[in-house]
């Protein structure tokens, strides 16, 4: 194809200014210690860069799983920012320091045990009406969570729309860390979700019906079957196994019934 | 100065994709596909996988799978000491006692720990980073279980595990996995898991590659995480489940009746080496995308280091299907800061176009993943690739085609995770496409063990990613999380078991570990490389000139 000789010139041109740029410096403040890292590099990236052999304070480097929780300042701007340091990217002259664990107070319950009463959470967490709706919850929360609205539906008894509000929590503590009031918000939208997921939301009846039949042994002939063939036999059935078009709707049923 | 947010470079690319879009958006709706491969296509395509080159790979010298020939960085763990002198360590001052030890903290360790807890057990869970810092957290997809009868079955399900697999995954593991499938979710169901639903409880589900029917359930885009945050918080409920953070295993112990009865841990952060014993072991201590095979990049945890396969390997477990390693077909290319992340398959299920430099498809989005990435290399090598200014090629996958198929806001509300970290880099991905290319992503084998999640030392149950033999030679999206909800659950219910009927006690030795050495020096491998590593190594070489207290490979001093 012709693009590719066009492609080839701009790109190389394009990776030598990268490179240069690359090169670029700039200083970061780790704890109030001055490194000089490339620019472009993540705050993670940027510490190993100086150094650090991180144990605490990484985690899945893919913004999932809160284990690096960061908060900084830059000169002469009061206000403090937070970020993950495996998503941030640093910027000149910034104070890092990272919060990779706060205690917290967590609630223990016997969940099996658990209705969909929204008095049962307040005795769990009682604590959640010390919330004085400073909103400080929301401004730490670097998955943009509207935690102090989260905390405000539960407060009403609203455990669906705390549960849907704090879905992307990953419970990296920060707000708890900012709290007026003192309260493990991410501990409680925790236990909002899993009632709203086991107590609110119906259960999937088909779910229930399977397990049914599985354990009847419906299945259990199939199984032997497939399990005694031969390669050769099992790539026909493969092959020709009916595939669902990627379109079909809810209702779309297989024209071979016999192996459901 | 940029294009949809992207740099200027890639304007022309990108207006090729959008040129092509309104066309391939008509096929998609009169549900026209590009054809699928041939089982014999999909053959040929895989010479292009990076499983496939010899020169990635070597024979092992030592240990009960003697003679396999598996990626150079997984032999260079095998074919390394112990970090510690077994006659160095009192095995009669234990340190911690406990009916089943759980070695990870990851989401098979986690389920194995509820269900030995429920089996009347004292639970010890020793991981090496925090509970719950696993790959498991990071899944996006999806969980695949046969569960609407009126068009799906176990039956079903078993055929794609092993077409995925390439027909080759162990008939008694797929057997008891598509089985208790449904039974697993649930089980997630009732612990509270947010499964996407309609609103009369129906689960939704779609298709992942390989399947032949939409079976793959999931929580928006953030599946793993919401499975791995429930169990987490069901097990901090259990009394009788103790957990260690920041304490790996460093080596299995044994004792005098050859049962495994548990193991060294090394507290990482006092660097106190610590005996725990146990009437039975749990090994699930997940993957292994951090040793960067062949140089890729991974979208995997900064734990995923194969901890489990040194420690059970020379404990004289074989391994199973370790030859093969998964290289998932769409890793960000670029941007840059988000090298290596994965962009979950569900894109690709709901409708994504794959593209190369022309903006043209060139494979079925829905291909096994193997044959996907294999397909992809291709087309990069034959020089269709989109070049990027970091000197990477890659190929389009077009995700604003979904808010035009499923209507506008489709890539905001289903794939919420992924939309915000590209808007955080001031990408929309409802309006441009991501580029992508294969990243390593799941180790397709390991530890050999049967249904019962047995091994051949008696006493270790092994879960999850740490084995082999569900997947064969190549796992299909959605049966990972569903593969350390079955497994973990049998593995701890059969070492409570094991625990509370078949354990002997008697007296705890390291012999395995001593005569593994001797091998070691028999084979004439003369290294100072130990293991497990337990953290993967990313300080720069300047640095590491300078840091002369570290005296071997690996980071802990």
């Amino acid at each position: 194809m012709s693009t590719k000789k066009k492609s080839k010139n701009p790109a190389k041109t394009a990776v030598k200014e990268k490179r240069q740029i690359a090169a670029k410096l700039t200083p970061i403040y780790i704890m109030g210690k001055r490194y000089e890292v490339p620019e472009g590099l993540t705050i993670m990236k940027a510490m190993e860069y100086a150094g650090y052999i991180l144990i605490r304070g990484c985690g899945c480097r893919g913004g999932t799983c809160g284990a690096c929780g960061t908060v900084y300042r830059k000169p002469g701007d009061y206000k403090l920012q937070v970020a993950l340091a495996c998503q941030k990217t640093v910027e000149p002259d910034m104070y890092i320091a990272q919060i990779p664990f706060f205690p917290a107070n967590r609630a223990l319950y016997d969940f099996a045990g658990l209705t969909a009463a929204p008095e049962e959470v307040f005795k769990l967490y009682p604590e959640m009406f010390r919330c004085v709706a400073c909103n400080s919850c929301t401004k730490a929360c670097p998955q943009g969570i509207e935690v102090m609205d989260a905390i405000s539906a539960l407060k009403q008894g609203n455990i669906a729309g705390a549960a849907q509000l704090s879905f992307d929590c990953i419970q990296c503590g920060l707000c708890t860390s900012r709290c007026f009031g003192e309260l493990a918000q991410y501990h409680m939208f925790q236990l909002a979700r899993r009632i709203y997921g086991a107590r609110i939301v119906p259960r999937a009846e088909h779910l229930a019906e399977m397990v049914k039949a599985v354990n009847e042994g419906k299945y259990d002939r199939f199984l032997d079957e497939l399990k005694r063939a031969k390669e050769d036999e099992l790539k026909k059935l493969y092959q020709e196994r009916e595939v669902e078009p990627m379109t079909a709707g809810e209702d779309w049923k297989p024209k071979d019934t016999r192996y459901l | 100065m940029s294009y949809l947010g992207y740099p200027d470079f890639f304007e022309p690319y990108i207006k090729k994709v959008e040129q092509t879009r309104p066309a391939r958006v008509e096929k998609r709706k009169k549900e026209e596909e590009f054809p699928f491969m041939s089982l014999q296509e999909r053959q040929d395509m895989l010479k292009y996988h990076p499983d496939y080159k010899e020169e990635g790979r070597r024979e092992i010298k030592v240990g009960p799978s003697k003679g396999y020939r598996i990626a150079h960085e997984f032999v260079d763990l095998l074919e390394a000491k112990s970090r510690v002198d077994p006659d160095k360590v009192d095995l009669s001052n234990v340190d911690y006692e406990t009916d089943v030890l759980v070695i990870g903290g990851g989401g098979a360790a986690t389920i194995a720990a509820l269900i030995a807890e429920e089996n009347g057990a004292q639970v010890l869970i020793a991981t090496k980073l925090r509970h719950g810092d696993a790959n498991t957290m990071m899944a996006e997809g999806g969980i695949q279980a046969a569960v609407k009868r009126e068009k799906d079955s176990p039956y079903y399900h078993y055929l794609d595990v092993m077409g995925g697999g390439h027909f080759k995954n162990d008939p008694d593991i797929v057997a008891a996995f598509v089985k208790q499938a449904p039974d697993a979710l649930q089980w997630l169901e009732s612990l509270g898991v947010m499964f996407s639903k309609f609103p009369d409880g129906r689960l939704e589900a779609m298709h992942g590659g390989g399947t032949c029917r939409k079976r793959m359930h999931y929580c928006a885009d953030l599946s793993g995480m919401e499975i791995m945050r429930t169990v987490r918080d069901e097990a901090r409920n259990r009394k009788n489940i103790k957990v260690l953070e920041f304490s790996p295993a460093v080596e299995l112990i044994l004792n005098e009746h050859g049962q495994c009865a548990g193991a060294v841990l090394y507290n990482m952060e006092t660097e106190e080496y610590l005996v725990a014993r146990a009437k039975a072991v749990i090994l699930a201590t997940g993957g292994a995308g951090r040793l960067h095979i062949q140089g890729f990049i991974t979208t995997n945890h900064y734990g995923a280091t194969a901890d489990g396969i040194v420690l059970g390997y020379r404990a004289g477990v074989p391994l199973s299907f370790l030859h093969t390693v998964q290289y998932h077909p769409t890793g960000v290319v670029f941007p840059e800061q988000i090298e290596g992340w994965l962009i979950t398959e569900r894109f690709r299920s709901e409708g994504s176009d794959v593209l190369n430099v022309n903006g043209e498809k060139f494979v079925n989005e829905r291909e096994p993943r193997d044959v996907e990435s294999a397909r992809f290399i291709k087309e990069c090598l034959d020089g269709n690739g989109v070049p990027t200014p970091t000197g990477k090629v890659g190929v389009w996958l077009d995700s604003p085609m979904l808010d035009i198929l499923h209507g506008e806001g489709r890539v905001r509300t289903a794939f919420v995770g992924k939309w915000k970290v590209y808007d955080r880099l001031g990408i929309d991905i409802s309006k441009a496409p991501m580029l992508v290319y294969p990243t390593l992503h799941y180790q397709n084998g390991g530890l050999k063990d049967n249904a019962e999640c047995e091994t051949v030392l008696p006493g270790l149950y092994v879960a999850g990613e740490v084995t082999g033999g569900l997947h064969g030679e190549n796992r299909l999206m959605g049966n990972s999380l569903m593969d350390i909800v079955v497994f973990g659950r049998i593995a701890g219910r059969n070492a409570a078991i094991f625990a509370r009927e078949k354990a002997k006690g008697g007296e705890l030795t390291l012999k395995h570990v001593k005569s593994y050495h001797k091998e070691l020096k028999e084979a004439g491998i003369v290294t100072d490389r130990v293991a497990p590593m337990l953290l993967p190594d990313y300080t720069t070489p300047e640095v590491k000139e300078k840091q002369l207290t570290v005296s071997y490979l690996g980071t802990m001093r």
